[in-house]
């Protein structure tokens, strides 16, 4: 499953920060962030629910940028 | 006038961008106020603390909750390390001057600001391109208009959209007329004028007349919501070239650090133990902190995302829409472009293209051909009444006799006309001219003798030869047609055009065969274009380096298998997307360059003694402040 969630985030360096981190959150497939858009997109592994790991998600975007905001 | 641009920007500010501008303000009058205080020594010291403090606060912070998060090395732990090394180094040296410590964070601070403005600047410049969203539909309920939104509208609803209004939804006009304005679709800006039973596409702006329209599909399968779902996905696609900086930017800064601590330690210890002269601690921390500041990577980070993120959001202006900035990257190395014949180069729709060995004026013939035709509606039969022109009176003609196979028989005026193929001809003991010209020919005789025939043909653009003009100034090496139609007509389109090669009569199949083989024929780094009006070339636009759907408003496949999708179905758009995207290459080409080749040269410097502390401002901020302004230009795409 993919979903698009609006971001926040100040500088394009702590985008590709940002997709990083949420590339290595357990249950994301994968993840994209746009910075020029302010959009994450993140694929969903089989049987995640996007809630939780979005939870998760924002949690280890905030360790890398502090200030950031992911609408989910 | 200066108070009125300040004025704006200000307005174009969000609140924490006027806030990172005050404190600049304040540090930089502060700073000033500075050089006529007497203070020397320490208490110069403490005073440079306050501006240092009041500009600096978030970045120590943010460095310090990086180092305990492990993300040591960014830019901030960056700017952290090197002012406060700057203030150390003045303690160290007694002088109490601490301006260049505090001048690094300030500048660093204006360059952070410039970027988020520019960069917020250029979203909401590309949003407003793209500000085709219609924001409701007009429902007659009840003999009154109604708003409802746009996704409410079933299909088959009847809509009404007035003079100035969007139109929301695809439909066909049932009552009305108007003139219509496609420019922020297709960036054509001739008003296109519509009356009942014609398609209307969602997104175009209603300029003069009432329309009642039927929808024909609901909003999210509608045109508009394909568009802009299509140019939002666009900069989820990235390029190698962002890869390749985000990737860089990872190595880059740990790299840097660890370069800036070796520079610091290491020749200070070979001065001291292989040279056996003076250490020189602080000449050589200095030039380290220098190189902390060089290499911020911010510069590079920034300008090429945000060049591709200009060059497709200004493509899409002209109706060229770049599903990604990789296929940005690949349209700019095009050098092979292949078109599909019909519908592309031609109009794909039968016309009449010529008039051969007539014995009475060219418009006398079609005026007999179309009068004979008249109760027909065969396509053949629409087109000579087309090139006709004028409106036909039926009382002219009488004894209309359709043979079928062969053509028609009528009286005209008074004259026994016959309108048909050869063997009509044969049938009347008539000798027809054979006609070498591909196409289909029609035979026109008048009371038993011959008076020659007319060529009907799918008609050649007017604009493909400037088209392929454009291609070849634009470096593109070779031209390639495929069709499915006879060889004649493809070989005579392809002459005119002085195409390099033309395959003809060839099914869905064989284009992706032919299609395989040039790929397979062709250096890898040069690529090739698939251009096609989206009908039955959908493998092809897929298996091609970059598939270019034209024309496509309204084709849902073409929209989904094309890389590229051009608006209109000129196909000059096809040299200016090569054109747009190789401009957009090389403005990112030049950022990189600029930004790296200035940094490295300023490290060199830097790491021999020569740089200051304002070279090294220079280099990181100046380059940022260049880079950006340089990335925006991707956005003006008029004159290219």
């Amino acid at each position: 499953m993919k979903k698009t969630y609006k971001i926040e985030v100040d500088c394009a360096n702590c985008a590709n920060l940002m997709e990083q981190a949420a590339k290595n959150t357990a249950g994301v497939a994968d993840a994209v962030v746009n910075f020029m858009t302010l959009k994450m997109k993140v694929e969903f592994a089989e049987g995640t629910e996007p809630q939780l790991v979005m939870a998760e998600v924002l949690k280890a975007c905030r360790k890398v940028e502090p200030e950031c905001e992911i609408y989910y | 006038m200066s108070r009125r641009i300040s004025i704006t920007i200000l307005e174009g500010m969000n609140d924490k961008q006027k806030k990172s501008l005050a404190r600049i303000l304040l540090t930089a009058l502060l700073l000033i106020a500075l050089q006529f205080v007497p203070a020397t020594g320490m208490g110069q010291m403490a005073l440079y603390l306050v501006p240092y403090l009041l500009i600096a606060y978030d970045i120590l912070g943010k460095a310090v909750r990086g180092i305990r998060n492990g993300q040591v090395f960014d830019e901030n732990f960056l700017m952290a390390v090197a002012s406060i090394g700057a203030f150390l180094l003045a303690v160290y040296d007694q002088s109490g001057d601490c301006l260049e410590a505090v001048a690094v964070v300030l500048f660093y601070q204006v360059g952070e600001l410039f970027e988020s403005y520019a960069v917020g600047r250029s979203r909401r410049n590309i949003s407003e391109l793209m500000d085709i969203r219609p924001d409701y539909a007009n429902i007659e309920r009840g003999g009154e208009l109604v708003r409802i939104a746009p996704d409410e509208v079933e299909i088959g609803s009847v809509i009404v959209v007035q003079p100035g209004e969007k139109i929301p939804l695809d439909g066909i006009v049932l009552e009305g007329s108007s003139m219509l304005n496609s420019v922020a679709l297709t960036g054509e800006s001739q008003p296109r004028e519509v009356t009942a039973g014609q398609e209307v596409i969602s997104g175009c702006i209603n300029m003069t007349g009432v329309l009642h329209i039927k929808t024909t599909k609901e909003f999210e399968e509608s045109t508009v919501s394909k568009i802009l779902s299509l140019v939002e996905e666009a900069s989820s696609h990235k390029s190698k070239s962002e890869a390749f900086i985000a990737k860089f930017a990872r190595v880059y800064t740990p790299l840097v650090c660890y370069s800036a601590l070796a520079l610091a330690i290491l020749p200070p210890l070979i001065n001291r133990f292989a040279l056996g002269m003076a250490m020189e601690w602080h000449v050589w921390i200095y030039r380290a902190l220098l190189f902390l500041v060089i290499s911020c990577p911010c510069a590079l980070v920034i300008s090429v995302p945000l060049s591709f993120f200009a060059g497709i959001g200004g493509a899409s202006r002209e109706g060229i829409l770049i599903k990604g900035s990789n296929y940005l990257e690949t349209l700019a190395k095009v050098k092979y472009v292949v078109f599909d014949k019909t519908g592309t180069l031609t109009h794909g729709v039968f016309a009449v293209s010529d008039v051969h060995h007539n014995t009475l004026e060219r418009e006398r013939l079609l005026e007999y051909a179309a009068l004979a035709e008249c109760a027909s509606s065969h396509p053949i039969s629409r087109s000579l009444q087309e090139a006709y022109g004028s409106k036909i009176d039926r009382s002219r003609v009488s004894e209309i006799q359709e043979i079928s196979g062969h053509g028609i028989m009528a009286r005209v005026d008074g004259s026994q006309v016959a309108v048909g193929n050869e063997k009509l001809m044969a049938k009347q003991g008539i000798s027809a001219i054979p006609c070498r010209s591909g196409g289909t020919i029609i035979h026109v005789a008048i009371d038993g003798s011959y008076a020659g025939h007319i060529v009907i043909a799918d008609v050649i653009k007017v604009q493909s030869a400037e088209a392929v003009a454009e291609l070849r100034s634009a470096g593109v090496r070779k031209l390639v047609m495929l069709t499915g139609d006879g060889s004649q007509a493809a070989q005579q389109v392809a002459e005119k055009l002085r195409l390099d090669e033309v395959h003809s009569e060839l099914l869905p199949s064989d284009k992706v065969a032919q299609v395989e083989r040039l790929l397979a024929e062709k250096p890898e780094q040069e690529k090739l274009a698939f251009v096609g009006d989206g009908i039955n070339d959908a493998p092809v636009l897929t298996r091609a380096d970059v598939g270019i759907a034209m024309g496509a408003m309204g084709s849902d496949a073409a929209i989904e298998a094309a890389d590229v999708v051009l608006m209109d179905d000129n196909p000059r758009q096809v040299a200016k997307a090569v054109r747009l995207a190789r401009r957009c290459m090389g403005i990112v080409y030049q950022n990189i360059a600029l930004a790296l080749g200035i940094k490295f040269i300023c490290l060199a410097l830097g790491a021999v003694g020569i740089a200051n502390m304002w070279l090294a401002i220079f280099a990181d901020v100046g380059v940022l402040v260049i880079a950006v302004l340089n990335a925006i230009r991707a956005l003006q795409v008029q004159n290219v």
